[in-house]
């Protein structure tokens, strides 16, 4: 008998074994949803399978009675607009600042210790400020979102930066570098890659700031409508509106994954 | 023809004394190898010339001109690794000196200025035999191929001096043996002056016209914070292959072997 860590699973096991535990969590619901409705028909908490189609199909191809606006659509709308603003703000600041901060000594001495101290700030705290100095618009939810995740990227990729290898920036020098052109020709390039990583890293904590945001104030969004339909116990929207959640926020993830493979090819080359 | 002069440079940290009483001049065109025990301080030393740490006293002198306290492109340098850059293709990692040169605002030519860079480059590449692989990137290339590289993107700049530091320790024998002709026949036509730290002393005679060892005189525990290491062998090196180009005949006697002790 091999020991177990070398034991592997070949290509047919391995996707099968993938697929159990998301096939055990279906199961899992549809036997306590059977259980509870079998009970009590009217039972909400647990909703039954044509329940759910009905409500998907509600909410997705149904234009709502006070607005005509179709709710899936509108609500996915708005929570990628607040939240694409959010990342794309912080992407840019958390780039520049942290590129700086680890390569410059003077900005590094200046700003280390305060972007620690930034970071360790609950962004959720804060929220009631943001909501009281930019009122309960847009602004505030967007600022939440740069806010909660800035400090991080800038604290990650400074030490990306201060980790490439002394022997690199020597080297730029005495190929007559000054310092803008180390930057924008040796630290650039190469810690484009590490933002990628740094953003998909930061993409749990950003839904987590929109979806908090929106459920306080907001007139739709993801997050709005998930905490409006709390009040009516309605388990039916609410359920698919969490798988689609977790579907765009899987997707975003994959897209910058691929976005890393296409774009840094030279990082997959050879024997790294 | 470059003339490095280095009067008595020593290197202190805090009070740890890692070299001291360094003095020496070089011929034009030599080949210093740098030899010693670990931690005697050569590759400090390299560093000190490199302009990447300054001499806590005394100077090092390039042509008579004090060195600047920061690496520049008269001073070409290879270290073990890390020397070229991976997210560069090796034409792109030559032509980047001459782009830094041409271009100091975008770092990048276009054009006719850039197919002349490209050319230069090539000519480069094909010198240390890499003119197949200009495509790939670093981490595509063998350890040899990618210490060729970055023997050929130093030398783009056209140092005066060429500091190596242990830059075949990764090497196997064969490779490495390869990579020695190329870089002699380099140093022949360039006629620079190659500072090489090496661990490996049949590798210095070999390649080096003049062999200086460090290493410390005082071993006592008791000792070791207040003396560094010091110049202990200075050898000249009968050279088996002529020198490049016809040099004064009182040099020729010079070459002569002979065992210099500085004692």
């Amino acid at each position: 008998m091999r020991r177990l860590i070398n034991q592997r699973p070949d290509v047919l096991s391995k996707l099968l074994l993938a697929a159990l535990p998301f096939f055990l969590v279906f199961l899992a619901y549809a036997l306590a949803s059977q259980a509870r409705l079998a009970l009590n028909p009217d039972d909400k908490l647990l909703p039954g399978w044509t329940t759910l189609m009905e409500a998907i199909n509600r909410v997705t191809f149904v234009p709502d009675l006070r607005e005509g606006d179709y709710l899936l659509l509108l609500d996915t709308t708005v929570s990628m607009e607040r939240l694409g603003t959010g990342v794309g703000i912080a992407m840019a600041i958390g780039f520049i600042v942290g590129v700086l901060q680890g390569l410059i000594p003077y900005i590094r001495a200046t700003l280390t210790n305060f972007t620690n101290v930034v970071s360790m700030i609950p962004a959720l705290a804060i929220l009631p400020i943001l909501f009281i100095t930019f009122g309960l618009g847009e602004t505030a939810k967007i600022v939440l979102i740069v806010v909660g995740i800035v400090p991080f990227i800038i604290r990650d990729l400074a030490q990306r930066v201060e980790e490439l290898p002394h022997e690199q920036i020597i080297k730029a020098q005495t190929l007559g570098a000054s310092t803008w052109q180390i930057a924008m020709r040796i630290v650039v390039p190469q810690m484009l890659p590490r933002l990628i990583d740094s953003v998909r890293m930061s993409l749990g904590p950003a839904w987590l700031y929109l979806i908090a945001a929106e459920a306080i104030a907001a007139e739709s969004g993801l997050g709005y409508r998930i905490f409006l339909m709390r009040r009516y116990l309605s388990m039916d929207v609410i359920l698919p509106y969490v798988a689609w959640i977790t579907f765009l926020a899987f997707s975003l993830d994959f897209l910058l994954r691929a976005l890393r493979r296409v774009a840094f090819r030279w990082m997959y080359r050879g024997h790294m | 023809m470059t003339r490095v002069t280095v009067e008595n440079v020593w290197k202190t940290y805090g009070r740890q004394t890692v070299l001291e009483r360094i003095s020496f001049e070089t011929a034009p065109q030599s080949f210093i190898s740098l030899v010693g025990p670990s931690g005697c301080g050569k590759s400090t030393f390299l560093r000190m010339l490199l302009g990447d740490e300054a001499p806590t006293q005394g100077r090092i002198l390039v042509d008579g001109v004090a060195l600047q306290a920061e690496p520049s492109p008269d001073r070409g340098v290879v270290f073990q690794k890390y020397s070229v850059f991976p997210h560069l293709t090796a034409l792109q990692n030559v032509m980047l000196g001459i782009e830094l040169g041409q271009s100091p605002f975008l770092g990048h030519l276009f054009g006719k200025r850039r197919r002349a860079a490209r050319d230069a480059s090539r000519a480069m590449l094909k010198s240390v035999g890499l003119e197949a692989a200009e495509n790939k990137y670093p981490a595509e290339l063998s350890g040899g191929m990618q210490q060729r590289l970055a023997i050929a993107q130093a030398l783009v700049k056209r140092p005066k001096l060429l500091l190596l530091d242990e830059p075949f320790g990764a090497l196997d024998p064969g490779i490495r043996a390869e990579v020695h002709e190329i870089l002699l026949t380099l140093w022949r036509e360039t006629g620079m002056t190659i500072f090489m730290v090496t661990h490996d002393l049949s590798e210095a005679f070999k390649l080096g016209t003049r062999v200086i060892a460090f290493d410390r005189r005082k071993n006592r525990p008791e000792e070791l914070e207040a003396y560094g290491a010091t110049i202990t062998f200075d050898l000249p090196v009968m050279r088996k292959i002529p020198p490049p180009e016809p040099v004064a005949s009182t040099e020729a006697v010079e070459q002569k072997p002979k065992i210099a002790i500085v004692r």
